[in-house]
């Protein structure tokens, strides 16, 4: 057992958590941040997608203790003063979404793309998204929303 | 007011998704819960000698380990098929019985025998492994085309064989066979596939010893369905203690239609340690215990003229059932595959002979489409082989064959209301460019590659329901659905449905078509499902029935509240009630043209007395309140079709296959939300597309699933796909009053062929099977060149 510090969604948490506690098992299980899904055990889908200090990560291939003292955000943590993120405006607006499941994983990586690159090409919005599964959309309204909000951020 | 039905509406479902609020069922946790954990056999075939819990017992947080003998001994049931079938010869079909724990025999790598119970998850996972199993392994028998050969499964289940069944007139077959000019026959595999909802099965169950009331939170498409057959079947409860809650659903495609065994397991042990389980599946258990769908073996023959006309059909396939037969294991190889194989085509003569075998592998079941994707794939593969042999244009021959009139009283069962097939056709040629294609070819080649362009057009039967057809073919039950429409006093409106949401968008369709019968503002409108305590029961969400079933229940209901609303009108208004018309939330006299709101009515059905004059203006006899149910059982299937063109550009040197177009062109009938079926749609096609190019379950000989996760088995991701181009054309259903068609299978059901279409033409018409990897695609490239050297 350890101690971390981290700033969750604007708010610092301490916590004693396991040397083996997940990132995505933390924020579920420590503090019922449940917005952040596990759709898999290899890393593979990319339901559990966090940003921690600005960059975007699989929350399943961190360790609780191994980002001690980083600024961590949730899809819970997207929204400011209860007005949503341009992106996910976005997804709702394009029909971006459908069981919902994928949906903050998919909606969180999306967010980094276009902090990275203001106005992806649809190839380059295919490309980043690879390592996110929605089993729902077939992916084109996601696009289509990833497109829409780079007009709005 | 603007009418609704036909907007591109937004979700009303979609915030709390896209914040985080969306409440699946493992984000539900309970004070003082324990967690689960299934210990499963790591073999497909074997006796289990001997199963010791003793060590695992003392191991730390145990609460409780429970086996196949503890779960026998309480006269607990085991998991069922829903439909009985039976073979040409007359005999019924054969099931073994399938216990929610094994107790002697394990049939599937993942058959579970014991759980572990303990106070975190952590332990139980440490304890699980501490119970030691003593398997005697036996010979599996793992391939669909040999399972008859193999060793018998199932005792008394000879050549593994659940039945052997035929639809159709093989003598009238034979006849039209012997005039045919040619006889075109393939050879087909419909290949494995796991459905993989993103959310992982998972359940909780919780137990009041004062009430003797069991709750279930789990993962289910149908969680009044689940309730019934754990009582009635399950024996876990009585119908009344047991309430079952599928809360946000994360997709299921076929495969949350099943109670599974750790359903029954968890209810079951909650109430003998009087506390809540919980358990989540890990991915690579769904991988393994889910069900699978697809899995056909099948030749097939069509007979033809030398101008093309179509004489007879002969279906002659292999299903493989898996372990056990489950809910919808049985008929999706039958009757939801057998007359739809038949396709779009007038076809005087056919039939579909289908042998379901047993193997040792996961259950197979109804995934996406079930069956219908098995009848097309098989039809449109031959249909295109067909052409390439007569050497009569695809598009040209297809038309050729499609029905002049409807209803169209297809050859083997289905009497198809509505629809127009040649000018679903002639949209689809003109959406693609298909008369362009031959310029887009030549570019392709003068790059070095290979383009093929495929065609394949579709019928499929969805909405099932009808009862009185579904129970002649064998159902257990009736498949109508239920609705409810609950004014509250102060005017908003709770609509409750049998049916269930796990993406499909209820809340906002259901929501659509209510604000439009009751000229009540959507946002006034909640949709409530997923709850038997809420509500009717109803028969759940699969086979694109929600709308075309369970939708129109909530019109019947809403026409019951405005019969209702013109009584009490009436008596307000001092008119009778035929004069009293009902318009955009309003009731008229026509005479006087006084009106009431359908607001104030809902408040003087329940609150009477509170008036002016103290009189009650409910009529006589009338009862206070507004509140309406309605059963809707249709008198028909619902038939939408279409035409799909997919082009494909392969490298030879490399064998992989890009997917350069894809043009749906469907008819759903009448469109409640263009947004929401275009959604729909490219779902489909995505998983259509990833059955011809990407996905594949594959177990080796001795039964072990080799492509158990993410790493292994090919999920269809963005970059796999370019865009969609969606077009419809329009017939509306007349088997139901709004005119709609399902349209959640469509997708997968015509990509496969279509895809695998374009593949093979530009593999110069060599059979290659699904998916369609660079490897295979390769090998035939060089075949190809060899074979192109010798001709030159």
């Amino acid at each position: 057992m350890r101690k971390v510090t981290l700033e969750i969604n604007g708010k610092k948490v301490e916590k004693e958590v396991q040397d083996n506690t997940l990132l995505s098992t933390f924020l579920r299980d420590y503090l019922n941040l449940t917005g952040t899904h596990i759709g898999c055990d290899t890393s593979q889908c990319g339901a559990c997608v966090v940003h921690v200090n600005g960059n975007s990560l699989k929350s399943c291939t961190a360790l609780a203790a191994d980002i001690d003292g980083s600024k961590v955000t949730t899809i819970e943590g997207l929204a400011t003063n209860g007005k949503m993120h341009p992106m996910q405006e976005a997804f709702k607006k394009l029909h971006g979404l459908q069981c919902g499941f994928c949906t903050p994983g998919m909606v969180m990586s999306a967010v980094d793309l276009l902090q990275k690159n203001k106005k992806p090409s649809d190839t380059e919005i295919r490309d980043w998204l690879e390592g996110n599964i929605c089993r729902c959309t077939g992916y084109q309204n996601i696009v289509a929303a990833v497109k829409e909000a780079a007009t709005k951020m | 007011m603007a009418s609704l039905v036909g907007s591109r509406v937004e979700r009303k479902e979609d915030k709390r998704f896209l914040t985080g609020k969306g409440r699946y069922t493992s984000d539900i946790n309970l004070a003082n819960q324990t967690y689960a954990i299934f210990v499963r056999s790591p073999h497909a075939r074997a006796q289990i000698k001997k199963l010791d819990i003793s060590k695992a017992q003392k191991s730390s947080g145990v609460v409780s380990i429970l086996t196949g003998s503890e779960i026998a001994e309480d006269k607990i049931g085991g998991l069922i098929a829903g439909w009985a079938i039976r073979s040409e010869d007359g005999t019924e079909m054969k099931c073994p019985a399938n216990p929610p724990l094994a107790k002697d025999i394990v049939n599937f790598v993942g058959d579970p025998v014991a759980v572990v119970i303990a106070e975190s998850l952590e332990e139980a996972k440490v304890a699980a492994e501490k119970v030691s199993v003593d398997y005697k392994v036996l010979k599996a028998v793992t391939s669909t085309a040999d399972a008859m050969d193999g060793d018998t499964i199932h005792e008394g289940i000879d050549k593994n064989l659940c039945f052997d069944w035929l639809l159709g007139d093989r003598q009238k077959v034979k006849e039209a066979f012997e005039k045919a000019d040619k006889v075109i026959s393939i050879d087909i595999i419909n290949n494995r596939l796991i459905p993989n909802a993103m959310e992982p099965r998972a359940c909780l169950a919780d137990y009041n010893s004062a009430s003797e009331e069991i709750t279930l939170y789990t993962t289910s498409q149908n969680p009044h369905l689940s309730r019934l057959i754990m009582s009635a079947f399950g024996n876990v409860s009585p119908e009344h203690k047991l309430r079952v809650v599928a809360p946000d659903v994360g997709g299921g495609f076929g495969s949350k239609i099943n109670v599974y065994n750790e359903d029954i397991v968890c209810s079951w042990a909650a109430k003998k340690i009087n506390r809540a389980i919980k358990w989540v599946a890990e991915r690579s258990e769904s991988f393994l215990t889910d069900i699978h769908g697809r899995d056909h073996v099948t030749h097939a023959e069509l007979a033809v003229t030398n101008d093309g006309k179509f004489l007879g059909f002969k279906n002659e396939t292999i299903a493989n059932l898996g372990a056990y037969a489950r809910v919808f294991g049985t008929v999706t190889p039958t009757y939801l595959f057998g007359p739809c194989a038949t396709g779009v085509y007038e076809i005087p003569a056919a039939y579909s002979n289908v042998k379901a075998v047993f193997t040792n592998t996961a259950p197979v079941d109804a995934y996406r489409g079930a069956g219908r994707p098995e009848a097309t794939y098989t039809i449109e593969r031959l249909v295109e082989k067909a052409s390439m042999e007569l050497g009569i244009d695809k598009t040209e021959l297809r038309m050729k064959n499609f029905p002049t009139a409807f209803p169209f009283k297809q050859t083997l069962v289905h009497t198809v209301d509505s629809g127009d097939y040649v000018a679903g056709m002639e949209k689809a040629k003109q959406m693609a460019d298909y008369n362009g294609y031959e310029a887009r070819r030549k570019d392709s080649e003068s790059r070095g590659k290979l383009r093929g362009i495929g065609v394949s057009s579709y019928f499929e039967a969805c909405g099932i329901a009808p009862s009185a057809a579904v129970m002649s073919l064998g159902c257990g039950v009736g498949l109508w659905e239920s609705a409810e429409v609950r004014f509250n006093p102060t005017g908003q409106v709770t609509v409750y449905t049998g049916s269930h949401s796990h993406g499909q968008s209820h809340q906002t369709t259901f929501a659509q078509i209510a604000a439009d019968e009751l000229g009540v503002p959507i946002e006034n409108i909640d949709i409530v499902h997923g709850d038997t305590d809420k509500g009717t029961f109803g028969m759940g969400t699969y086979g694109s029935r929600s709308l075309t079933v369970g939708g129109i229940a909530i019109v019947n209901a809403c026409k019951k509240i405005v019969e209702k609303g013109k009584r009490v009108t009436a008596k307000m208004l001092e008119a009778s009630p035929e004069d009293v018309e009902f318009k955009d939330g309003e009731f008229i006299v026509a005479k006087s043209n006084k009106k009431k709101t359908i607001g104030e009515i809902a408040f003087a059905c329940y609150l009477p007395g509170v008036r002016d004059e103290m009189k009650s203006p409910l009529p006589e006899g009338e009862e206070p309140g507004l509140k309406e149910t309605a059963f809707f059982d249709p008198s028909n299937f619902s038939f939408p079709a279409g035409t799909h063109i997919a082009e494909v550009e392969i490298d030879p040197e490399t064998g992989e296959v890009k997917l350069e177009k894809y043009t749906a062109c469907d008819d759903f009938g009448r469109i409640i939300n263009p947004m929401i079926v275009e959604g729909q749609v490219h779902g489909g096609l995505a998983q259509g597309i990833g059955q011809a190019l990407y996905e594949n379950a594959e177990y080796d000989e001795t039964g072990q699933l080799m492509t158990g996760s993410y790493m292994d088995y090919t999920m269809p991701r963005a970059d796999n796909f370019p865009e969609f181009n969606i077009g419809y054309t329009c017939t509306h259903a007349t088997t139901n009053p709004l005119g709609v068609k399902g349209c959640g299978e469509a997708g997968a059901i015509a990509a496969p062929p279509t895809v695998m279409n374009a593949v093979i033409d530009a593999l110069g018409g060599q059979e290659i099977t699904m998916p369609a990897t660079a490897e295979k695609v390769w090998k035939a490239c060089k075949n190809l060149k060899k074979s192109n050297s010798k001709a030159a």
